[in-house]
């Protein structure tokens, strides 16, 4: 049972390691065709020089709805957990 | 709290509310925008529950609560401006309008007159940001403890 937990945590940090290893390069991701799209055309499609805020808004704005659900979430999850329970 | 710290915090609530308006009003020109700029303002709820307490804001409540309506339904009608051609499609930019100005492609000084819907966007994104962030800060100062300094 011993050796099974060392070998197990050999296995686990090995492939940290190899993962660590070799990652891609930063700065070189595999496929460019999105960023460039975005980059080349936020200016005159959506007129915004932010193109963070264009993806944000514009392209991704379904994103940004589910995010101000979860805020909405957050808090109901707070006031459900700390409201005193008449008995 | 002391004396120290409530002065303090009156002095400081206004600048810090103005700087994050400020990020919400330039989140299409500069780096910010809603979700930031709302949570510097709901930083400013917080030093106010902290140094005020959260009984002295017990009524601001209400007010929170109906500015985060307001936002999350400003953001869902501004989101179906554009339903003529889809969800979420940017139905005001570059169409000589409220915020229609079109920008010089490449690098530019940046204009504020920009942007469609996306100024709009980020004001009831920040809206909905400061009212949800700030109304939980003093629910947790409402309900949370029973001292109340």
């Amino acid at each position: 049972m011993r050796w099974l937990r060392i070998a197990a945590l050999l296995v686990v940090f090995g492939f940290l390691l190899g993962a660590a290893v070799w990652t891609r390069p930063f700065g070189e991701p595999r496929a460019t065709g999105m960023d460039d799209h975005f980059i080349e055309r936020s200016q005159e499609e959506v007129s915004a020089n932010n193109t963070v805020t264009a993806v944000l808004f514009d392209y991704r704005g379904f994103d940004t709805l589910g995010e101000a659900t979860v805020l909405f979430c957050a808090v109901l999850g707070v006031a459900l957990v700390l409201r005193r329970w008449s008995r | 709290m002391s004396v120290v710290v409530r002065t303090v915090a009156r002095l400081l609530l206004a600048p810090v509310a103005i700087f994050g308006a400020y990020v919400v009003m330039h989140g299409h020109v500069t780096p910010g925008g809603g979700f930031q700029g709302g949570a510097v303002i709901a930083s400013a709820i917080a030093l106010a529950v902290v140094a005020f307490g959260a009984q002295r804001l017990r009524k601001q409540k209400e007010t929170l609560s109906v500015l985060e309506d307001v936002g999350a339904t400003a953001f869902a009608v501004l989101a179906f401006l554009g339903i003529g051609v889809t969800f979420f499609y940017n139905a005001l930019a570059g169409t000589g309008g409220l915020f229609g100005q079109t920008v010089p492609i490449g690098p530019n000084p940046g204009a504020l007159n920009t942007g469609g819907l996306l100024p709009l966007m980020n004001w009831a994104v920040g809206l909905k940001v400061l009212a949800g962030l700030g109304s939980m800060v003093l629910l947790l100062g409402l309900l949370g403890g029973d001292d109340d300094r």
